[in-house]
């Protein structure tokens, strides 16, 4: 049962129980496998939020090395920013068809907690967490921040989604918020820190489609102080949402329209059906987001601590499903990869394009999360 | 994967999260014991089912039919009772698709015989560069709305929607409807905005010669899913119809065809 890939996209899968229970990594492992003809075994990934609830107050920072000397160097790094609650390697499990890929790198999760006294000038934590992950991805060789996030964490690498979900014994980790993909690189090399998702604190992103802005949208991150060193045309994408989100603290649906920003034409048909305040956003937007908007064919899920979100380019030239069922909310690149993990889900539809499906979670209120509409 | 054999050239398979070529395979190896009806249970996405089959069977499927079904379709005749995912009919010569549910983007690309009935909505690009010649003509008929992009580059065939479940204040089609359509024909049950249809195409209200051929057409659909075909004739429709010439007729010609008058 092996090496049936052939020409494909990528493929991502993902839900969230809006309630806040936690399920095994089975379920998304299930449903990514069943999509497994969409990628071609170069690379494949999970993300899951609410998996350490007894270290829930640290940073849990999971970091993929290329030896384990390197450890003393990393460590040296965290120390000047952190105090290192708890470390150690992140448990896998041999499984011989990787090693016939690729040798694996060694990942290792430090539970981290910030020290007073290292913030800059103007700069708020969460800037200094990005700061310290910007410095271990560029000045240490061989070594790279694979997820930052609180409660949360990235498991990635080159393989099929079943041979990394395995890997990293999925199942044995609960989370509420799942997402997944399987790759198949085009244009960019399949290696271990090229596999989706990427993630920046606990914002984390999967991505089916391709990147053409992605000259623009680099240098315009780079000049807040991202640096993109994972090779890939997604990681940059987790930057801009880094940026639009938590700094300029834009509301999601504004974040999506400077993302995957209405045509010229269409936003003169919104003044025609005289909606100016829309209107005069979505030029806004256009206008001062022009180097974040996001060109060439995706589906994107993007998830964080208070929910998911899925949503195309503007002329969807990737597919999206998105299914609900009770408390949960899916969403995937095919319909068949939610029906394996529920079969008769209450809803299913196939959203329209640049139109997002957002599902917070159902404790999310305005004063604590972020605010959903504009 | 489990097989089993209901009667003398009934077959039934269950096939859950089987490798879509294992199924495909086991098809193929049925129709070829003569097998004349083949009942595909718990499909979860298999890709490609019906593709290379030139015998006129009966493929039912029950769950959720994978990318491409029918690609290619030479005769057989095939049913799936719950959704289908992107490119139904891809290339289709022959035969008869049936959903009896919603299908995803890119539904009868490139079709160029054979009937497509879908029962909900379609996503994307449907219909896009069907075509016909001679006696293949395809027919896509659509119970719901479709998304953008409807019927662009069509070349041949008629691509038919009915928006029968469409709510107030929804639009039964896309932007960019019938952009660079240039064969064929499209009906639409109900109005289509002016600023959604390509520059290529032109509105036509239908006349009586027209409305019988289009309930001669509409009888297969609604004997499939048990409508009455004055009851979707109830509405008016309209045609979309282009008004240039093989635009494209010269694109790839060869300047000495051109220059000699071989090509006009």
């Amino acid at each position: 049962m092996k090496n049936y890939s052939e020409m494909s996209g990528c493929g991502l899968a993902g839900f969230i129980n809006r309630n806040g229970e936690r399920v095994s990594g089975k379920y998304i492992f299930d449903s990514i496998t069943s999509m497994k003809e969409r990628g071609n075994g170069m690379g494949a990934g999970y993300a899951a939020y609410g998996i350490y609830p007894n270290m829930a107050e640290y940073y849990a920072f999971h970091i993929m090395i290329d030896d384990l000397d390197k450890i003393t160097e990393i460590t040296g790094v965290l120390n000047r920013f952190f105090h290192i609650v708890k470390s150690e390697l992140i448990p896998t499990k041999s499984i011989s068809s990787l090693y016939k890929k690729t040798t694996p790198p060694l990942f290792y999760r430090y539970f981290v907690t910030p020290k007073n006294d290292v913030k800059l000038p103007l700069e708020t934590e969460e800037d200094m967490v990005v700061r310290a992950i910007m410095t271990i991805n560029e000045k240490i060789a061989g070594a790279y921040v694979i997820s930052s996030g609180k409660n949360m964490g990235a498991f990635k690498g080159v393989g099929e989604p079943d041979e990394i979900g395995e890997f990293f014994e999925i199942d044995q980790y609960q989370g509420n918020i799942w997402i997944a993909h399987t790759r198949f690189p085009t244009n960019t090399p399949g290696w271990w820190g090229g596999a989706h998702p990427f993630t920046v604190l606990d914002w984390s992103i999967v991505h089916n489609g391709e990147i053409t802005s992605y000259g623009t949208n680099k240098r315009y991150v780079e000049m807040y102080g991202y640096k993109c060193t994972l090779l890939t045309d997604t990681e940059v994408a987790a930057y801009i949402f880094d940026l639009l989100f938590r700094k300029h603290k834009l509301p999601i649906k504004a974040t999506l329209l400077a993302i995957a920003a209405p045509f010229w034409k269409d936003i003169d048909y919104i003044r025609e059906k005289k909606l100016d305040k829309i209107n005069e956003l979505a030029m806004k937007i256009r206008e001062v987001y022009s180097s974040a908007m996001l060109n060439g064919p995706f589906a994107m899920l993007f998830a964080y601590k208070d929910g998911l979100i899925g949503f195309n380019d503007r002329i969807k030239l990737r597919p999206f499903v998105a299914a609900i069922n009770k408390d949960t909310v899916y969403m995937a690149s095919e319909e068949s990869a939610i029906r394996v993990i529920c079969n008769n889900p209450e809803k299913v539809w196939m959203p329209k394009a640049g139109e997002p499906v957002i599902a917070l979670m159902n404790n999310c209120n305005s004063d604590k999360c972020h605010p959903a509409c504009i | 994967m489990e097989v089993k054999q209901l009667n003398e050239t009934t077959y039934e398979i269950v096939c859950r999260t089987a490798h879509y070529k294992i199924v495909n395979q086991k098809i193929r190896e049925l129709v070829n014991k003569n097998a004349s009806k083949i009942i595909l249970r718990e499909v979860f996405g298999q890709r490609y089912i019906g593709t290379g089959i030139k015998e006129p069977i009966k493929i039912e499927i029950h769950g959720i039919a994978g990318n491409d079904l029918g690609i290619f379709l030479y005769n057989p005749k095939i049913e799936v009772f719950g959704n289908s995912q992107d490119c139904v009919g891809n290339t289709m010569m022959k035969g008869e698709i049936i959903v009896r549910g919603h299908a995803g983007d890119v539904c009868g690309y490139g079709m160029r015989g054979g009937k497509v009935y879908i029962e909900g909505d379609v996503g994307y690009r449907v219909g896009i560069h069907m075509k016909g010649y001679k006696e293949f003509v395809p027919t896509l008929i659509i119970g719901g709305k479709a998304g953008n992009f409807f019927g662009e580059y069509m070349a041949g065939g008629k691509l038919i929607l009915l928006g029968l479940n469409r709510k107030t204040g929804e639009d039964i089609v896309g932007d960019y409807c019938a952009t660079g359509m240039h064969g064929g024909i499209i009906y639409v049950r109900g109005e289509v905005p002016e600023k959604y249809l390509g520059k290529e195409v032109k509105i036509f209200e239908i006349d009586e010669k027209e409305k019988n051929l289009l309930k001669e057409e509409l009888k297969g659909f609604a004997n499939r899913f048990g409508l009455s075909v004055e009851e979707i004739m109830s509405k008016p429709f309209t045609k979309i119809v282009p008004v240039s010439a093989r635009p494209y007729g010269r694109l790839y010609a060869h300047r000495w065809g051109i220059a000699s008058g071989v090509i006009k």
